[in-house]
C-alpha cells in the first residue's frame, strides 16, 4: 500500500527556460534551464544552453523563480461527508494552484477516517480525482472521541501516514500515552492539536485586550502551551514521536524549544496566517479570520517568526480549512473555525514577510517544502534524476484572491481581500503538469 | 451618522448632539399628546433575539412617539425559531422597506453584520457581550441631568464586567465625556485586558469606592455561580453588594435593570433618593427618540422631501 494517491496523468516533457532556480536543499540558486523528460528532471544547464528536444514544450521562465514544489502536511479536504465545502478534486486543484505537489489530508471528516475501509475509500477517490498526490493521517481514536485507539496497525498497512484527532485535542493524557506505546508496534507520527478544552472553553478568539473590547470569550495562550508541555513529557517518557500542529503562542514556542533541547522527538508546524495576522486584525469581526488556534498578539507572532528562523518550528502548513459561504455568513461567534490557505500561502508569505525583509526567500521555500518529510515523505528536490516536482512562480506578479477567484470550492480565505504579490504560473507534481495559470502564455517548441 | 452600532467610534460632539436632541424630546414627553410627526409614514422594525423589557418597550414607544409604523419581531414564535438564518430574516424584513432596523442579538457584531444585508439604518440594541450603545447614551443623559457634566467625575462600575455589554459601552461613553472610570469586581469576572477600554481596575470596593461620585452596579446573573466564576452568592454579596453602609449620601446610584434585589443591590439603596434607576428608564425613551431622529430624520423621506424641519417637532394635531 502506498502512502500517496493521485489521478494518473501524462508524464511531463518540458524545458523551463531562464527561470531563477532556487532549491535550498541542493544549493542551486541562480538562472538555469531545467529539462524534464518523461516526468523526471533530465538536465539542469546554463540559461540558453539547453535546446528543447523535438516535441518538448518550452516554458519561458524569464523573470520568474523555479522552486521545488511545496508540500503541505496539514489540509482539510472534507471527504467523506462535507463535499459542499471541498472535495478531492477542488482541494487538490487549489493545492496545485498554490504550487503544492503533495498534501496531507486530516481525518476529521464525517464519518472520520478512523478505520481502514474509510481510508481505502478516500485513497480510491484520490486515484480518480486528485490533481496532486494526497496522503492522509488517520484518526488516533475511534470517532475522534478521545477514548479508544483506532486500529492503528491496520490503518498503517492501509496507508495512513500517521495519526491525529486534529480539530480536537486528545484530552486524556492516558489515551495519548497508549497511542504512543502502540506507535512502537506500527509507527506513524502522532500529530497533535494542542488545546486544553477546560481552558479554551467557549472562546472564539485570542484572549487579550481585543477580546476584552469586543466582549468575545477568549482562548488563552496557555490552553495550547500547557498541553504541549504535558504531551512533551508523555512523549519523552514513552520515547514516542509527536508533531505539534499549528503552533500559535509564545509560551508554546518556549515549550517546544525546551522539549527539543531535552531530546524529545518532536516537530512543529506554523501556518501563514499565524505568521502574518494578529488579534488586532480580528477587530473587523470578519469570519474568514476566525480560526483555531486564533490569531494571537504581536509578541506571539514575533516568537513564531523567530522559531521558524531558528528551526524550533520545522515547517509551514496551511491548515487549509474550507467552509461554505452560508456557514461563514453568520455572526462571528456562530461561524465555524477555519480559513482556506492553499492558494494564497506562498503569495501571502512573500508579500508580507519576504518582501519587507522579515524572512529570507530560501527559508520560506525550505519550510514550505519540508512538511512531508516529517511524515516520512521525501522532500522534493531540483536535481538530475529526481521526479519533477516544480513550482514556477512570478514573484512580482500582483493579484487579489477575491478578484482572481478560487480553485477551492470555498472562499473563506483570510487573505481574500488583500493585494498579494507572487503568482504560481506552473506546478509540476510527481512528474505531471498539475496546474498552469489560466492566462499564462506558453510557447510551443 | 448612518447607523448606531457602538459607542467606540462616536466623538464627544456626536454624543452631545444626541443629548441635546433628547432634551428637545423631553419637552414633548411632558405634553399631554406625546407625539410628533417626524417619522410619519416610515417603518421601524424591532428585531429582538433575546428577552428584553426595558429596551424593547422603550424603542417601541420612541418610534411611536415619532409617528413611525412599528413592527416588532421576537425570536419566540417567529421563523427565527424554525432555523432561518439572520441573513434571510433581515432580507425578508427589508422587503417591507423599513427606515430602521433595531436589533438585539446574543451575538457580538450582529448589528454590524446586518448593515451588509439591508439598506435600512441599523441600531444596535445589544450585541452579545459587546456593546449596548443606547443604554450608555441614556446613562450619559441621566448623569448630565443629575450632575450637570461628567467632566472629572469619578464613576465606579461594579460587578460582572466580563459578561456585560452595558459596562463596555458605558466605560467608553463616560471616558469620552471626561469622566474617570474604575471597574471593580471579582478578578474572575474582569476580563484580561479590560484596562484597554481606558478604565482603572480594582478588585476591592474598599480601594476607593467611598470617593466616587457615581456608583454604577451591574446585574449579577445567577448562572455565574454555577459556572464557578464566584464561590457563592453569599461571598459575592458580602464583597460586592452596594448597600446602605457602602453607598455614601452624596453618591448617585445607577443600575441598568433588571435588579436582583438583595444580590448586587440591597433593598435600602434601591428605594433611596440617591437611586437614579427610574430616571434611567425615563431617559431611555427620549434618548432612543433622539437616536432614531438622528439616523432617520436627516435622510430623505419616502416622498423625496427632507424631514429635518422644525415643523416636525410641532405637536401632532389632536
Amino acid at each position: 500500500m502506498s502512502f500517496l494517491s493521485r489521478m494518473p496523468g501524462p508524464p511531463a516533457d518540458l524545458v523551463v527556460a531562464g527561470a531563477h532556480v532556487l532549491d535550498p536543499r541542493t544549493g542551486v540558486d541562480g538562472p538555469a534551464d531545467v529539462l524534464v523528460r518523461d516526468g523526471v528532471i533530465a538536465e539542469i544547464g546554463a540559461p540558453g544552453a539547453t535546446a528543447a528536444p523535438e516535441g518538448v514544450e518550452t516554458v519561458d521562465g524569464a523573470g520568474a523563480h523555479l522552486f521545488p514544489a511545496f508540500v503541505d502536511p496539514h489540509v482539510h479536504l472534507r471527504v467523506p461527508g462535507e463535499e459542499h465545502k471541498e472535495d478531492l478534486e477542488t482541494g487538490t486543484r487549489a493545492a496545485a494552484a498554490g504550487g503544492f505537489c503533495a498534501v496531507v489530508g486530516m481525518p476529521n471528516t464525517a464519518p472520520p477516517i478512523d478505520g481502514a475501509s474509510v481510508l481505502r475509500s478516500v485513497h480510491d477517490l484520490a486515484v480518480t480525482h486528485a490533481r496532486v498526490p494526497v496522503g492522509f493521517l488517520a484518526a488516533a481514536t475511534v470517532g475522534q472521541r478521545g477514548e479508544t485507539l483506532t486500529e492503528m496497525a491496520e490503518l498503517r498497512d492501509a496507508g495512513a501516514l500517521g495519526f491525529t484527532d486534529d480539530g480536537l485535542p486528545i484530552a486524556s493524557a492516558n489515551v495519548l500515552r497508549r497511542a504512543l506505546q502502540y506507535q512502537k508496534l506500527c509507527g506513524g507520527v502522532i500529530a497533535l492539536h494542542e488545546e486544553d478544552p477546560t481552558l479554551s472553553g467557549d472562546g472564539v478568539m485570542h484572549e487579550g485586550s481585543v477580546s476584552a473590547l469586543l466582549g468575545l470569550a477568549g482562548i488563552p495562550s496557555i490552553s495550547e502551551s500547557t498541553m504541549i508541555a504535558r504531551d512533551a513529557a508523555i512523549a519523552a517518557y514513552e520515547e514516542g514521536r509527536i508533531h505539534v500542529q499549528h503552533i500559535s503562542a509564545v509560551e508554546s514556542v518556549q515549550a517546544v524549544a525546551g522539549a527539543k533541547a531535552a531530546g524529545v522527538r518532536m516537530t512543529g508546524e506554523v501556518t501563514p496566517h499565524h505568521l502574518i495576522l494578529t488579534d488586532e486584525d480580528v477587530r473587523s469581526l470578519d469570519t474568514a479570520l476566525k480560526f483555531n488556534p486564533p490569531a494571537r498578539a504581536e509578541r506571539d507572532r514575533a516568537a513564531l517568526l523567530d522559531a521558524l528562523r531558528d528551526g524550533t518550528i520545522d515547517c509551514i502548513a496551511t491548515d487549509h480549512a474550507p467552509h461554505a459561504p452560508h456557514e461563514k455568513e453568520v455572526p462571528f461567534e456562530e461561524a465555524p473555525m477555519g480559513t482556506t490557505g492553499l492558494e494564497t500561502a506562498f503569495a501571502a508569505l512573500n508579500t508580507f514577510l519576504v518582501e519587507p525583509g522579515v524572512l529570507p526567500l530560501e527559508l520560506v521555500v525550505e519550510r514550505m517544502t519540508g512538511g512531508g518529510a516529517l511524515f516520512g515523505l521525501p522532500a522534493p528536490r531540483i536535481a538530475v534524476g529526481e521526479t519533477a516536482n516544480l513550482a514556477l512562480v512570478g514573484l512580482d506578479r500582483a493579484w487579489q484572491p477575491v478578484e482572481a477567484g478560487y480553485e477551492s470550492r470555498s472562499q473563506n480565505c483570510c487573505f481574500g481581500d488583500r493585494e498579494l504579490r507572487g503568482r504560481v504560473l506552473v506546478t509540476v507534481a510527481a512528474g505531471t503538469i498539475a496546474y498552469r495559470e489560466r492566462t499564462f502564455a506558453l510557447s510551443a517548441a | 451618522m448612518r447607523h448606531l452600532l457602538s459607542i467606540e467610534p462616536l466623538s464627544r460632539d456626536e454624543i452631545e448632539r444626541i443629548m441635546d436632541r433628547a432634551d428637545s424630546f423631553a419637552e414633548v414627553s411632558g405634553r399631554e399628546i406625546k407625539k410628533v410627526p417626524a417619522l410619519r409614514g416610515r417603518t421601524v422594525v424591532n428585531l429582538f433575539y433575546e428577552a428584553s423589557t426595558r429596551t424593547s418597550s422603550s424603542f417601541d414607544l420612541a418610534a411611536k412617539r415619532l409617528s413611525a409604523d412599528v413592527v416588532s419581531v421576537r425570536s419566540a414564535g417567529s421563523s427565527v425559531d424554525k432555523g432561518e438564518s439572520l441573513k434571510d430574516t433581515i432580507q425578508t424584513l427589508s422587503a417591507y422597506d423599513p427606515a430602521a432596523i433595531v436589533i438585539r442579538s446574543p451575538h457580538v457584531g450582529a448589528a454590524e453584520l446586518v448593515t451588509r444585508w439591508t439598506p435600512a439604518a441599523v441600531v444596535n440594541a445589544g450585541d452579545g457581550k459587546h456593546e449596548h450603545p443606547t443604554q450608555a447614551l441614556l446613562d450619559v443623559y441621566t448623569l448630565r441631568h443629575k450632575l450637570g457634566s461628567l467632566e472629572g467625575r469619578s464613576i465606579w462600575i461594579v460587578g460582572d464586567l466580563a459578561h456585560s455589554r452595558v459596562a463596555r459601552s458605558n466605560v467608553l461613553a463616560f471616558t469620552k465625556l471626561g469622566a474617570d472610570v474604575t471597574v471593580c469586581g471579582p478578578p474572575t469576572l474582569l476580563p484580561r485586558g479590560i484596562e484597554a477600554l481606558g478604565c482603572r481596575v480594582a478588585y476591592d470596593l474598599d480601594d476607593g469606592l467611598a470617593d466616587a461620585d457615581v456608583v454604577y452596579a451591574l446585574r449579577m446573573q445567577r448562572e455565574r455561580m454555577t459556572e464557578a466564576f464566584v464561590p457563592s452568592l453569599r461571598e459575592y454579596t458580602a464583597r460586592y453588594q452596594i448597600d446602605g453602609r457602602r453607598l455614601r449620601p452624596r453618591q448617585l446610584l445607577m443600575h441598568p435593570g433588571p435588579v436582583n434585589r438583595g444580590v448586587e443591590l440591597a433593598a435600602e439603596v434601591i428605594d433611596s433618593p440617591q437611586a437614579a434607576i427610574v430616571a434611567q428608564v425615563q431617559a431611555g425613551v427620549v434618548v432612543r427618540m433622539a437616536v432614531l431622529y438622528e439616523l432617520l430624520a436627516q435622510a430623505p423621506e419616502p416622498d423625496g422631501g427632507r424631514a429635518d424641519h422644525p415643523e416636525h417637532l410641532a405637536p401632532q394635531p389632536a
